[in-house]
Order: C-alpha cells, then structure tokens, then sequence
C-alpha cells in the first residue's frame, strides 16, 4: 500500500466509479436467437435500449435449453445477467417464488399494462397481484400452413371447415403427393396433438384437458374422438417423417413437396427465406371460422432481483424499451412473430401476421398454449404419451388413460 | 512377489494433489449430492427437503423408464458383440502385413476422429428413406428397394448401434492390433509349420494371451454405451417415439427441458448403481489379467 499515494488511490477509486456511473445503463441478456432472422430482430432492441441510453450486451447461447440452463446457473450462483429469456409459460415461476426475479409493478404501472395486456399472457406473467416478467412477443403453434402448388394440383382450395380439411387431404392424397407434413420429434407432435384438441375438440375440451386437468374429460367420447382424428392424420404423412425436425418438414411445404402442415408461426421464416409470398405462395389460418380460438405462446424476459441501483434502473430502462409500440414492430417484423401490444400499426405485417393481430383483439378467441397452464415436467409426461401413440398400434383407450396417470396423478 | 518397501515419494504425491482436490470435489462431492437431491422433491432449484423414496417410486413406475433401460441393454449387447468382432477381424486383416498398411490403419481409424454428433447426422441422413439409401437404391433402378429401419420401432436402435459401430470400431481394432504385435512371432511360425489353419491360430493361441487389450476395449465400450447420448440425440432425437430412447437423454430431458432436477437425479443414482454392478466385476477381471500378464 505505500507505494500508492493517497491522491493517486483516491484518483483510482473515483474513478472506477466514474467508469461505473457512465454504464450505469449497462443490461446483459441472455437469450437464443442466433438465427439469422433472429439476431436481426434482437438487433432491433439492442439498437432501442442503446438510443435511450443504456448499453446492451449481447449474451446469445444457442438452443433454448442451454440459454436458459446458463441463466439458471448464474442465478443460483449469485451472478445473474440484468435479463434472461423465458418462454412465455410456467417455466419460471419457480423463480417467482424463491424470491429471484425483480417484480415490475412500476414499470407495469407506468406502461398501462393492466389495460392492454392480452389475458392469456398476464395470466402467466402476473403471480400474485405483482408483474414479474417482460413479454416481448407473440407466437402461436396453432397454425396450419399450406403449399398453394399442391392444394392447386389437387384441385381443392383453402379448407374453411374441419370437414373440408379432411376431403382437401383425401384429395391431396389421391393426386398421388403428401397430403400432410408432420416433424417427427416429440414436442411437435405433440404441437400438432394440442391443435388437434382446440380446433376439431373445441376450447371447452381444451380448457378441460389442459387447464382443469379432468378425469373425465380425458375419459370422455368426445377426447377418444380427438385422439382418433389426430391419429387419422398419420395416415397422410410420408415415410421421412420419424425423426425430422420441424424446419425440414417445413421446407417440404415451401418446396411444394407436401400439402398442409401444422406448426407455429415460427416456421414463416422458412417461407420468407425461401422468397414465398404469403397469400400467393403459401397460404395459413388459425382453425377454422371467424370465432375460431387462437393459441398464445411467446417470449419473455425475465429480471433476476439485484440489490445495485445501477441494474434496477438498466431493467427498468429495457422492461420499457422493449414493451414500447415502436421496439415491438421492429422487433416483431423480422422474427415473424407478432407484437404484445393490440394498439401497434399492423399495415406493415404481412397476412398472417395480420390475422394474428386480428384474432387477439378479440379476447373470446384468446386461449392460452399448453405451456402456460402445466408446468414443464407433467407437459413433458403429456409428450411422452402422445409420441408413443402417434408412432405405435396404441389404442386411444390406453392414451386416455396414459394421460390421465400423466396429467392428473402429480 | 513382494515390492521392497520404500519411502515415499513425496514429490509424486504433492503432484497428484490437484487431481485428487478435482476428483474428491467435482466428482465424488457432485455424486454424494446428486444421490441427496434425489431423496428431495426438487423440481427447477435443489430444494432440502426428504420425501424419501418417492422420486424412485415415480422413476419405476414410469413406463419411459423401463423403455429406456430395455434400449440400452439392447443397444449394449449388439454394440459391445458387434465392435469386438468387427475390431478383432479388422487388426487381424491389418496383420496380414498388407501393403499400404498404414493408409488402412488411418482409414479405419478416420471414423473415430469424429464427434458423434457429426456421426448421427450423417447416419440419420443415409437412413431417412426419403433421401439416404432407399432412395439412392430406388434411383438406380431396384424400384422396389425397402431400407427404413430408422423409421420403424423395432429396428430404429439398430440404425443407432450402426452408426456407432462405424464410429468406434476402429478403435477397438487399433487397441486390439497393439495386442496382436504383442504376440511372439516365433509362435506364429511355429503354427505355420505345425499345418495348424490361420482362423485356429488366432481363435485359440493368439486371442487367449490378449486378455488385458481386450479388457481394455471392453471398459471402454461399456463406458461408451452407458454415456450414450449425443448420437441419440443427433439422429433420432429419441424418436420415432421411444424407440430410440436411452436413460441419459431420460436424465437430461428431466434435468432441463422439464426442470424437475429430483427425478434426474433419482435416474441417474439408480444409472451409478446399474453401472457400478457391470462394470465393478469387469474391472477386477482387467486388474487380475494384468497382474498376471
């Protein structure tokens, strides 16, 4: 110590401090768009977050798993980020109850988020009265896509009723091409499960199975019907399907290679990558009918609980930026999904998109992704079973009662 | 024989200091914990509770469990019988004294220096019969050409065990080929001019004296077949339904995707226990052969 003079010292600690007040705004987060639409959306509020005056560091990890694993760790090992991505579901709340996560009522207050947020979302981002996670975006596994090409070969024209649908995909069949594009890994066979149960079973059935998480509901007729008609499906699928990844099972359809497909709004990158036009190329809509339920899912950032000034005023500063109408376009244009916000400038969007948007203004059609009523152990036991049944001779009797031991027994 | 006793080398053990440190706190530490957090109802942070048994009795009564451990066993005989046989004839075709044999060795031995990430895309991709060998086949004129293992719930572990075959068995032919060179020629010329058959020589004079090669290439395997998981991962994902499944994506789907860090860990002390039976007797074999040898 005596070879530091006192001035010198007292010059060194000033000015750390300096250094540390002029990032004050400094915000880390962690997320997992490392694709390429996908880091040009994130780009989107990098940008936001620096002209209002912070300074965002980039933590991309890829794979959801491994990003929120990594978030996870250093949240329990005392060194959180300033914000983490979540999915919009149940996979946090943990963190809400041990205490973790920063709560964002003036935030919330101050963004008039009890007005405007979609029910569905404040549902699973509001626990006990206080708001605990930033959203940041729409996304929908309900969608059904289709190749124009191919419904045009067959003959048939967009399906506007459940019965059409399965005469378009007869017909598709018959025209000797695949009638129906299905990815062969678990999570999005069972995407294609939920669909199946809130378009053709109804939102009752769904609330039923997925929010009520009934006995005899799962042992219901009306569900062994749902188990039998999305185990018709598998009728009119190729045999590439075991094992495919939902982007390739997508790119079949942008190809023209197979007739419809279900999955989330996620996979229009692919058809916009590949130059397709939506309405002219490739075709999409949310069941069927104008009242038809359309499934929220989505994004958010979650704020890890900090006793340094400097990191509430960063989350502060980016639970804002990010919620604002401006952010939410830019962002949400070019991930593909769609703004949080109902009272966003929708002309920019593509049909989809606009759909989308359409849909979530009407808070009947609003109806929650499986993701955000159960929570990720017995959601993984629900996949199980229906992997199982979709890829064996299992009767829909056994599913039910697979599902019941999955869904209600924990 | 009984070593003199010496003092001891203060030094070497100073060296192994930071090794034993690394194996007392990440591994032994890290199983002590993860066989405690097992006994508690842990789903997404460690919790410190006891509810005993109960993450054991939801593991066993878990119809994807039970799966899972019937596809390793089946993954393991085929593996392990298919990599020692394959690996024996191939370092016995190198000790031929072929020409080139070094070109041969390196080729055999190329498939190992990949990951088996790389190993179960490529597999996946020449298994899909919409792009891989059926459809190569089918291009080529045989119309009718059927090759969609992969796709079907009996045979898609075997897809697996190809892929890994391929991957490892030139390792095993490499170890096993260090052990061959280790057999005194003289003997061989011995057989040769006794008119003993070249097939008899190798099964009953050179395979018997090559115990600790070959117990080595089965630690190995053994190791390789209970932390099997990336090829999985790569090439089926685990799919088409369960068929391909195995304990450690079981292990980390639990730990992860379905945060519920009490039943990983409940699998993955009854995978210590598993593999400490099988491999326990194993080891004690390879330790008696080598004193022997």
């Amino acid at each position: 110590m005596n070879t530091f003079s006192k001035p010198l010292l007292t010059a060194l600690l000033v000015g750390v401090g300096l250094c540390s007040d002029a990032f004050a705004q400094k915000a880390e987060v962690i997320h997992w768009w490392t694709s390429g639409g996908e880091s040009a959306a994130i780009k989107q509020f990098a940008d936001a977050y620096n002209k209002a005056g912070g300074q965002w560091v980039d933590n991309a990890i890829a794979g959801g798993d491994n990003a929120r694993a990594a978030a996870l760790n250093r949240i329990a090992g005392g060194n959180p980020p300033t914000a983490a991505q979540f999915n919009t579901s149940k996979q946090y709340h943990e963190l809400i109850e041990a205490g973790l996560l920063s709560d964002l009522d003036n935030v919330a207050a101050k963004g008039n988020w009890d007005q405007w947020m979609p029910t569905p979302i404040k549902n699973v981002i509001k626990v006990k009265g206080r708001y605990y996670a930033v959203p940041v975006n729409i996304h929908s596994f309900a969608w059904f896509w289709y190749s124009k090409a191919v419904l045009n070969k067959a003959g048939v024209a967009e399906p506007k009723t459940e019965a059409e649908f399965w005469t378009a995909l007869d017909k598709i069949k018959a025209s000797g091409q695949v009638a129906f594009a299905q990815s062969g890994t678990m999570g999005y066979e069972r995407g294609t499960f939920s669909a199946v149960l809130l378009h053709m079973g109804g939102r009752d059935l769904y609330n039923s199975i997925y929010e009520k998480r009934d006995v005899n509901a799962i042992k219901s007729p009306a569900f062994k019907t749902v188990l039998e008609k999305f185990k018709k499906l598998h009728a009119y699928t190729d045999a590439g399907m075991p094992t495919r990844t939902w982007n390739d099972t997508t790119a079949l359809l942008v190809t023209d290679r197979a007739g419809f497909q279900i999955v989330g709004d996620w996979a229009k990158g692919e058809f916009i990558n590949a130059n397709k036009v939506a309405g002219k190329d490739f075709g999409c809509f949310q069941g069927w009918g104008p009242k038809a339920p359309y499934m929220v899912s989505g994004d958010v950032f979650v704020l890890p609980k900090s006793s340094n000034k400097d990191v509430i005023k960063a989350q502060e500063l980016l639970a804002s930026v990010v919620t604002s109408p401006a952010a939410q376009v830019a962002f949400n244009n070019k991930k593909g999904a769609i703004p949080i916000r109902p009272d966003v400038e929708a002309s920019s969007m593509d049909i989809c998109a606009q759909a989308g948007v359409a849909a979530l203004k009407d808070p009947a059609r609003q109806t929650p992704d499986p993701s955000m009523l159960v929570p990720p152990d017995v959601f993984g036991a629900v996949g199980d079973v229906i992997t199982k049944f979709w890829n064996t001779d299992m009767k829909p009797e056994d599913a039910q009662n697979r599902l019941v031991a999955a869904l209600v027994s924990k | 024989m009984k070593l003199p006793t010496r003092r001891p080398a203060w030094s070497a053990h100073a060296a192994l200091i930071p090794m034993g440190t690394t194996v007392l706190v990440a591994y032994i530490a890290g199983i002590l914990w993860t066989v405690r957090i097992s006994f508690t109802s842990s789903k997404m942070l460690p919790k410190s509770d006891w509810v005993g048994l109960k993450q054991y009795e939801v593991l066993f009564a878990s119809d994807r469990w039970a799966t899972d451990m019937v596809n390793v066993a089946l993954f393991g005989v085929t593996f392990i019988t298919g990599a020692m046989v394959l690996g024996f004839l191939l370092a016995v075709f190198i000790d031929q004294k072929v020409r080139f044999e070094g070109v041969f060795r390196t080729l055999y031995l190329f498939s190992y220096s990949l990951s088996f990430v790389a190993t179960g895309v490529i597999w996946q991709w020449m298994f899909n019969p919409t792009l891989g060998i059926q459809q190569s086949l089918r291009s080529w004129g045989w119309e009718n050409a059927r090759f969609d293992w992969i796709t079907s719930q009996d045979m898609a572990i075997y897809c697996v065990v190809i892929a890994v075959l391929w991957h490892s068995a030139g390792l095993v032919m490499a170890i096993l080929l260090a052990g061959l060179r280790g057999v005194d020629e003289e003997i061989a010329k011995a057989a040769q001019i006794e008119g003993i058959p070249r097939w008899r020589y190798y099964l009953s004079i050179v395979l018997p004296q090559m115990g600790a090669s070959l117990g080595t290439c089965l630690v190995l395997l053994a190791v390789a077949v209970i932390k099997v998981f990336d090829a999985v991962v790569a090439m089926t994902n685990g799919g088409p339904g369960d068929a391909t499944d195995v304990p450690t994506k079981f292990i980390m789907d639990n730990l992860f995707e379905r945060q519920n860090i009490g039943l990983a860990s409940a699998a993955s002390t009854t995978m210590l226990i598993t593999v400490l039976i099988i491999i326990a007797p194993l080891m004690y074999a390879r330790s008696r052969s080598e004193k022997n040898a």
